[in-house]
């Protein structure tokens, strides 16, 4: 009987703690509340957030809030959520989801070249076609695991790539690929004659922005932008809900034990799939909302080096976390784009302070990991939150809390004890 | 007729034959023991009930229906469990998650793509499995890290996601072994309160005699793939044919 | 007839270049357990040791050469290799032009280091980790390296010419009674694929008969039983990873007159010398040189004319093809032992 009373006095917390989760809002629990407010407040704030240096400073080179860079940060956020979804939740390791990318490129591409420039039916398309040549080429690959399933993904998008570059010229335009051009006559579109056709939202050019200009700041709202952040916005939520649902365990279950799960009367198959056809569609997602900011797509975009930086993503941020993909997609589209554009002139800058010998010896040092060499820079930082930090950018942001946590209770003991 | 009805089943591997004709027949809700030497095709036996391995001849009926050529997945559908002789649980998950698995397939077949409802908002399968975990003094555990617990708490968890499925039938697989004293009489205590309940029928493979004649009421004894004897308890004891194929390997 | 043998010529020596990379990976994977994405890397730094070895034996300093002048009228400065002084203008000559094959003996010392290194400082640690952070940690590996040979080197491919000696091709087909000039084969293409069965039947011959080939199959194909025999399993195989770097890096310096070495060859190597471990099935070393040479060959089979005719296109995906349909039809690959990667 003592028994019995210990078990309820353990429960009642658990039911506390369903009950606040009920008490959240949208159907999340209130941390996942708050986690999709607090990227909800990031993503439509960024134009602000990412331009936090005055124009024509020296620090202006690290403004980010550019329309062209914020679109890549929330587009690659979403192909990296999605791949979440199957890594982070399954387990299963693609080294092909570049192919779903560009698969919806094209799809959409096609659908604004013949049937309307309006952005809609192109991502609607793009979403169909590579969740088409998701259920395909997750039917096969799925039926081998582990370092199999990987390479079974490669070959199928280097298979793509490949035939993209050459056979499928006339669908791809080969090496040249696709551009909206000024002979394409969408059908729902009244183009004047000669016209070229521009990606819209029922008549709002993508590529239309508004500059706000405070002090020395500027800051960019561009239209095409924002359709992208509502876009990941809701990418998010979706990815949140299938984290939090039986489904979303299920997937767990298969990373965790497969042979269990058939013992259990549970198929691990269809699950898996559906997990592979889900993140297909949010690659294909992302690769049509890319058509729809920059209308032209390449094959290049679907070779494998591309599926390496949507795992590097996942990775650097934190496969399996929810906001993990997001932070690691922004992290690596700012490197790129910034560090990348680092001369040897901004660092000869940066180290004026020193003394000429110094200043060229810190020069000659640091030169080789920005500019050009900024991979070199990914590749060893990749390496090391492989080697320290496995469970990425927010695993080392949960370290750094919880010592922040811990220090701040050993103050609380020490004041009190000195009360 | 019993429940389940094995008949004829050979299994080679290459030369060596596993199992050579065997019958085996157990009775609803009663509790079954396989008994052996080393290597005398118990576990390849349970893997052909369960659908791991496919016999070369013979037939596995399972209350009236032929389990042959199903899927693990669709044998357990038809009500068969299986406990594994090391844990097999899902370490990843918490413990209560991991006994909502099974409530999530019994009450749903083996696949259902429910993406949108959240696991909290899923009371009754919960309260499913908050229950079972109660019947195995595992409740106030139902938050852990299934993974990181003693392997008698695995081999707890694991006999609570079974029994959670209302299964019709339970294998156990050496359900004691590398257990402590201690906790291999509370699972003797708990497999018996499980048989004299009478809804479940139960076929166990043991190496320990104490579990095995504490527990069984009826018993197979094999040896080199082939059933020697079967009867009662009592009488298995002083078999002389049992004697024999157990001579240097166990005292009986 | 002679279309079907200038194919297997032809893919004899792309087919050597799978193999030695494939066999290398195999090596790895089979000893260490380890997926190592760097291989193709390394495979790279292998070129690039053949490119460094042909810059300093050609290295020079300017001399005034009295006896001609230029078009001022001055005397002349030429420049002046350092092997000239040393050994004389012809086999001063003759070291430059047989800076390719020389660069072996170069690159062995200077592989085996960095596969010695490689292993110590990094992949040790990730033994008991999963497959997934072993890949993810040897691509960033081979970022890594393939980004320091960038800066150095340059992302232009860089020629680096095979030896007099064997430039020109060998009329084939004389041989076998056709015409001349119907099957035309590259010198330097015959040298690598000898060149490569004589270093895979090295591998083989030194893991077949020395005692040390004989732990480290052993370890193979049991690791911790033959680690309780008391047995120092795990120098030996820092040993195979050195063992396994400098053959991808031999590989490299051969291939150098084939492919002129840049910095991203090794990724597009590997890649395929993956899709080849594959398709030999992991963890097995004749499988990987089969496999590899099988690929070879298929794929200038299906860059034949007659067949992209039909099928436009095949060449460039013939490889990935067959792997699908391999994987899908024989899981483990051709020779394949069970329950290797099936986590």
């Amino acid at each position: 009987m003592t028994d019995q009373t210990t078990q309820t006095g353990a429960i009642a917390p658990q039911a506390d703690r369903s009950r606040a989760a009920s008490g959240g809002f949208l159907g999340l629990g209130f941390r996942d509340f708050r986690l999709l407010m607090i990227v909800v407040a990031l993503t439509l704030l960024a134009p602000f957030l990412l331009n936090p240096f005055p124009e024509g400073s020296a620090m202006a080179q690290f403004n980010a809030g550019y329309p062209d860079l914020m679109q890549r940060f929330v587009i690659f956020g979403i192909f990296a959520i999605g791949f979440n979804i199957l890594f982070g939740l399954t387990g299963y390791l693609s080294f092909g989801h570049a192919a779903f990318l560009g698969v919806g490129s094209y799809a959409a591409i096609w659908m604004m070249k013949l049937v309307t420039t309006n952005i809609i039916p192109g991502i609607i398309a793009s979403i169909i076609f590579a969740a088409l040549f998701a259920v395909v080429v997750g039917f096969i690959s799925l039926r081998r695991s582990g370092i199999y399933f990987s390479i079974l993904t490669l070959a199928f998008a280097q298979m793509s790539y490949a035939l993209a570059y050459s056979v499928l010229t006339p669908i791809t335009g080969g090496e040249t690929g696709l551009q909206i051009k000024s002979t394409d006559r969408p059908f729902l579109d009244n183009l004047e004659p000669g016209q070229i056709g521009r990606a819209n939202l029922f008549g709002i050019d993508m590529r239309a922005s508004q500059i706000l200009e405070v002090g020395g700041w500027q800051f960019t709202f561009n239209v095409g932008y924002y359709v992208c952040a509502v876009v990941m916005i809701l990418a998010f939520y979706m990815a949140i809900r299938i984290f939090r649902s039986p489904f979303g365990m299920m997937l767990r279950a298969v990373k965790s034990n497969q042979q269990r799960m058939n013992y259990t009367g549970l198929s691990p198959k269809p699950y898996t799939l559906a997990a592979f056809v889900i993140s297909g569609m949010y690659a294909g997602l992302a690769g049509g909302l890319m058509v729809a900011m920059d209308t032209q797509v390449g094959p290049e975009r679907m070779f494998w080096t591309a599926s390496g930086e949507v795992v590097l993503m996942t990775i650097l941020g934190g496969a399996g976390t929810l906001i993990g993909p997001v932070l690691g997609a922004g992290f690596i589209k700012y490197f790129e784009n910034i560090v990348s554009k680092i001369n040897s002139d901004i660092l000869h800058g940066w180290f004026a302070f020193l003394p000429d010998g110094l200043e060229d010896f810190m020069v000659a040092i640091v030169y080789p990991f920005v500019g050009k060499g900024w991979h070199l820079t990914l590749g060893l930082m990749f390496m090391a939150v492989v080697i320290f930090l496995p469970g990425g950018l927010v695993e080392g942001g949960q370290r750094i809390a919880r010592l922040f946590r811990r220090r701040k209770a050993a103050d609380g003991a020490t004041k009190s004890a000195a009360e | 007729m019993g429940i389940l009805e094995v008949k004829g089943v050979n299994k080679r591997f290459g030369g060596l034959q596993a199992l050579g004709d065997v019958n085996l027949s157990v009775a609803e809700n009663t509790c079954h023991a396989i008994i052996g030497p080393n290597g005398a095709g118990k576990s390849t036996l349970l893997n052909c009930l369960v659908g791991k391995l496919i016999p070369d001849s013979g037939s596995v009926m399972f209350d009236g229906q032929s389990v042959l050529g199903r899927k693990p997945h669709e044998i357990n559908q038809m009500g068969i469990s299986r406990v594994f002789q090391t844990p097999e649980i899902f370490a990843d998950l918490t413990v209560l998650e991991n006994v909502m698995i099974p409530c999530f397939a019994a009450r749903d077949g083996a696949f259902r793509m429910h993406a949108y409802e959240t696991v909290e908002a899923e009371a009754d399968i919960r309260d499913m499995a908050m229950t079972m975990l109660e019947d195995v003094n595992m409740a106030h555990k139902a938050e852990e890290h299934a993974g990181s617990m003693s392997r008698g708490d695995k081999r707890r968890l694991e006999m609570a996601m079974c029994l959670v499925q209302k299964p019709k039938l339970l294998l156990l697989d050496e359900p004691t072994a590398g257990m402590a004293r201690a906790d291999t009489n509370n699972t003797i205590e708990l497999l018996k309160s499980i048989r004299d309940r009478r809804t479940i029928t139960m076929c166990i493979i043991e190496h320990d005699m104490n579990v095995v004649f504490s527990l069984a009421e009826r018993i197979t004894v094999l040896a080199q793939g082939t059933p020697l004897v079967e009867d009662v308890p009592d009488k298995i004891k002083g078999h002389p044919k049992v004697r024999e194929a157990y001579l240097g390997e166990a005292q009986v | 007839m002679d279309q079907i043998i200038v194919q297997i010529l032809n893919g004899l020596d792309k087919g050597s270049a799978y193999a030695l990379i494939a066999l290398g990976l195999t090596l790895i994977f089979g000893t260490l357990g380890v997926v190592n994405f760097a291989h193709g890397a390394l495979f790279m730094l292998g070129a690039f040791c053949a490119v460094i070895f042909n810059r300093l034996l050609s290295l020079s300093h300017k001399v005034v050469d009295e006896s001609r002048t230029d078009f001022l009228g001055n005397p002349m400065q030429v420049d002046v290799p350092y092997v000239h002084e040393w050994f004389g203008q012809a086999a001063g000559d003759a070291l430059i032009n047989w800076s390719v094959p020389l660069s072996i003996l170069f690159a062995i010392p200077v592989m085996l280091l960095v596969g010695v290194i490689m292993e110590r400082g990094l992949i040790k640690h990730f033994y008991k980790r999963p497959h997934a952070d072993q890949i993810l940690v040897t691509f960033g590996l081979a970022i890594v390296l393939q980004e320091i040979i960038k800066y150095f080197f340059g992302a232009n491919p860089i020629q680096t010419p095979a030896p007099d000696a064997f430039r020109g091709s060998l009329d084939f087909g004389v041989w076998l009674g056709f015409d001349p000039l119907t099957i035309m084969y590259p010198y330097w293409r015959l040298v690598y694929f000898f060149f490569a069965a004589i270093i895979i039947a090295g591998v083989f011959a030194f893991l077949q008969f020395t005692t040390f080939g004989m732990v480290v199959r052993a370890g193979m194909a049991d690791r911790e039983t033959v680690g309780l025999l008391g047995i120092d399993i795990d120098k030996r195989f820092t040993f195979m990873f050195g063992l396994a770097a400098a053959v991808a890096g031999i590989a490299g310096v051969m291939y150098a007159p084939i492919v002129a070495p840049n910095y991203h060859m090794g990724m597009d190597f590997l890649v395929l010398s993956f899709v080849v471990v594959v398709v030999g099935g992991m963890g097995s070393l004749p499988g990987a040189v089969a496999a590899g040479f099988l690929l070879g060959i298929l794929e200038s089979f299906a860059s034949m004319p007659a067949v992209t005719q039909f099928l436009p296109g095949i060449n460039q995906i013939i490889i990935y093809l067959v792997a699908i349909i391999v994987l899908l039809t024989r899981p483990r690959g051709l020779m394949g032992r069970k329950g290797v990667m099936e986590e």
